[in-house]
């Protein structure tokens, strides 16, 4: 037999590590055999982190892409191990994250056939991928996976499933590696319009109160010091999406907060009070607008996008700005007018005060006779990791507090599920984002209905001896859900109350250091051990059950009907 | 408010499996009904071209075809309404043969309709017709009317646009020289 003729396992292997892979994320089967006995004698150059679900594997995956800026890799099997990654692909694909999908297929003669553990994973995963595609001959696979890695990384990220059929697996070809930069049918950057740049340039000079709206789009295009000369330069307050959070730092004079349902109060207001809106690599969430039609009518809105399809899907745009922030941000900026803007930047103060008073004093500085708060428990941990860490979060009350009183100062430092609010997405995304970031500090806050949706993944953690700071915020209850009962449903509370086992126990059952707080006095102490100690640990802070997170826009609200709990 | 219109939406593609399932579940989460499709190879081998009409408002058709213009293997999508395209459609009727050839004023009918006869047998016989959705509809009738259709089929709108060039071809032609620059 030729010499040069490897295997496609082997085939495909070698494209990882030639596309810069050094971690993959999976789970093996029956399907994927061969390419994890390939695998096998990849030790030094790839290293697998076996999960305890596959859904974990693509939050992993999620979680390593979104903190390192490279492309999050998972390999599982046919069938069950394939419709398993489902949730995470749909997530990826929500938040824009570069994650690429090996699933095991039938051998291909019996695609088609319903064989033992078929499953129609292109079908099933079209929807919810930039690209699926099935590889049926060993020949492809160096064409088709290289292909892969430069859909998922370039113009607006997201997720693509090869479907690597198992006689592709075993079937030999030749191989030549060959960087895929350039695909006919697809653009990943639209070109920069220059009269669209001048326009939105004069907009903004002719503008007395412009107001910037910072998404995930400006960490993706790695453009967060052209976005910060971009608001100097004609000094902008801006605010930023969820997902957008550690695009600038917190406490950064131009960082007003964040937009959306349990955004900053000023932010929101200010939408409203513009006159020129400035949308950067964001694409106006229903969560972020409130009620379309009450939202930032006044206002010239400019859309910075790299995807066509967002600019105007949601708003009206005065001038679209087609194209990667990296270029076209520096590129308006030239043509900014130097200003300087201190009444309108000074006016978000009084917004501040309002809701520190009513919303944020009472959070995080409880009066002592009160059961632990989810801010005050946030905030301590936020201060005790320092500005450097990473933090992780689940979906729910957790999450929004999370990201409200955590504070960063580096960018990538905030991964949480936004589009698809995914309960479970955590503690993977926690784990992959310690390996993405190994010399960072990563803190993960759950809540206790979330946490139970992936906690076998602490097999993973102990497995891995992966030191992650795991905080459950224990209200005993779907407190996200209860709080819409409460205030929309008439106390109704359907289904959100929990029964929950000693999370603590658990921890002690994978070998994971922990305790048990309920008391404010040992807050303190207990967060020092956490941080004290080397490896994971889990800190279960047993937190108000009635907690709300405020402010909040009601849903289908205009965005300056914040509700503050007063 | 915007009204809805027939628009034909055009869209050319790479021609890889499972293409016409992107475009369909952009259609299907919009709501949007398909009226009519159909696809064939294009004039430039290896490119696929799909040509969709559906009823809905322009601000909807706008972000439907960018949607589809996004996918990674669609080269070009584009929508356009009436006016600015040819466009026809075939349909086949089957008829009794018998009863066709005692109907009075036969031979005008075929000219008036500008149908023509494909295939006859001593039982039926195959008339066809192409045109607008309008023609076809109105020889059905005339026919179902005067001697019963036995079968019938219409195939879905193909279509031409009246401008000079195919925005596609200026697309090719860039994406060409890109090409030869890398080499
Ligand atoms: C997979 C999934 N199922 C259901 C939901 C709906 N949901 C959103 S928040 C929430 C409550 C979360 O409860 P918990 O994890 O205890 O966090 P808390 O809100 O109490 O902090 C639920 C059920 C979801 N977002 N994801």
């Amino acid at each position: 037999m030729d010499k040069n003729l490897i295997t496609g396992s082997e085939a495909l292997l070698r494209t990882l590590v030639a596309e810069g892979v050094d971690t993959v994320f999976g789970y093996p089967g029956g399907q994927v055999i061969p390419l994890y006995d390939c695998l096998y004698g990849y030790g030094d150059r790839l290293k697998h982190i076996l999960v305890r679900h596959e859904q974990g594997a693509v939050h992993a995956a999620q979680g390593y892409a979104r903190v390192s800026g490279k492309t999050g890799v998972v390999i599982v099997t046919s069938g069950p191990g394939a419709t398993n990654t489902v949730t995470g692909i749909a997530d990826a694909m929500m938040d824009s994250t570069p994650v690429v999908i090996i699933s095991g297929q039938v051998p291909s003669p019996l695609l088609g056939s319903d064989a033992f553990q078929e499953i129609d994973v292109i079908g099933i995963t079209q929807p919810v991928t930039k690209w699926a595609y099935q590889v049926r001959r060993p020949e492809e696979v160096a064409w088709a996976v290289s292909r892969a890695f430069y859909i998922a990384s370039t113009g607006r990220p997201g997720p693509v499933v090869i479907d690597f059929a198992k006689d592709a697996q075993t079937g030999f070809t030749d191989y030549t590696y060959e960087k895929v930069d350039y695909i006919r049918s697809y653009r990943p950057a639209p070109k920069p319009d220059a009269e669209r740049i001048a326009e939105a340039a004069a907009l903004i000079n002719a503008s007395e109160r412009p107001f910037a709206l910072v998404g995930q789009g400006v960490i993706l295009a790695g453009a967060e010091s052209e976005l910060k000369a971009f608001l100097e330069k004609a000094d902008i307050p801006a605010a930023t999406t969820m997902l957008g959070l550690s695009a600038m730092p917190s406490g950064y004079r131009l960082n007003k907060g964040l937009l959306g349902m349990h955004g900053n109060m000023g932010p929101n207001r200010k939408t409203n009070d513009c006159d020129v809106l400035i949308a950067i690599g964001m694409r106006f969430d229903d969560r972020v607008t409130g009620n379309l039609k009450e939202y930032a009518r006044q206002a010239k809105v400019i859309h910075f996008d790299i995807d066509l399809s967002e600019i105007g899907k949601n708003v009206p745009v005065d001038v679209p700005l087609a194209g990667d922030v990296k270029e076209t941000l520096p590129a308006v900026a030239r043509l900014l007018n130097t200003a300087e803007r201190k009444v309108w930047i000074d006016s978000f103060g009084a917004d501040e005060t309002e809701e520190y008073e009513k919303v944020i004093a009472k959070e995080v500085y409880p009066e002592g006779s009160r059961p632990l708060q989810m801010g005050e428990v946030v905030r301590k941990v936020s201060d005790a990791a320092g500005g450097d860490a990473v933090l992780v979060t689940d979906v729910g009350q957790n999450q929004m507090m999370a990201v409200r009183y955590f504070r960063h100062s580096l960018t990538r430092s905030v991964v949480t599920s936004g589009g698809l609010g995914t309960m479970g997405f955590g503690l993977p995304a926690a784990i992959g984002a310690k390996e993405g970031a190994p010399g960072r500090t990563v803190c993960l806050f759950a809540g206790d209905g979330g946490i139970q949706m992936t906690i076998q993944e602490l097999g993973s953690v102990m497995q891995e001896k992966l030191d992650i700071k795991i905080i459950v915020l224990n209200n005993n209850c779907l407190g996200m859900v209860r709080q819409w009962q409460e205030l929309f449903f008439d106390k109704r509370y359907s289904s959100t109350t929990m029964v929950n086992p000693d999370f603590a126990a658990i921890a002690a059952a994978y070998g994971i250091r922990n305790r048990n707080v309920s008391k404010r006095e040992d807050l303190d102490a207990a967060i020092a051990e956490m941080f004290n100690v080397t490896g994971a640990y889990m800190l279960v802070a047993e937190v108000e059950t009635h907690g709300m997170v405020y402010p909040m826009v009601p849903a289908g609200s205009p965005i300056i009907n914040i509700l503050t709990g007063e | 408010m915007d009204t809805k219109q027939l628009y034909t939406l055009i869209i050319f593609s790479e021609n890889t499996v499972g293409l016409l399932n992107q475009i369909t579940v952009i259609f299907t989460r919009r709501q949007l009904n398909i009226e009519t499709l159909s696809v064939s190879p294009s004039a430039i081998s290896g490119i696929h071209k799909f040509t969709i009409t559906t009823f809905a408002e322009r601000d909807m058709i706008e972000k439907v075809v960018k949607q589809i213009d996004k996918r990674v293997d669609i080269l070009k999508a584009y929508y356009n309404t009436d006016e600015d395209l040819v466009h026809q459609e075939i349909a086949l009727y089957k008829v009794s043969t018998a009863l066709f050839m005692k109907m009075e004023g036969v031979e005008e009918l075929i000219r008036k309709y500008n149908a023509g006869v494909l295939e006859m047998n001593e039982d039926c016989l195959v008339i066809e017709k192409s045109g607008h959705y309008r023609e076809t509809q109105a020889l059905f009738e005339e026919l179902r009317r005067s001697i019963g259709v036995l079968q019938f089929i219409r195939s879905g709108r193909i279509a031409i646009t009246k401008s000079k060039v195919e925005p596609l071809s200026d697309m090719l032609s860039s994406m060409e020289e890109k090409i030869n620059m890398k080499q």
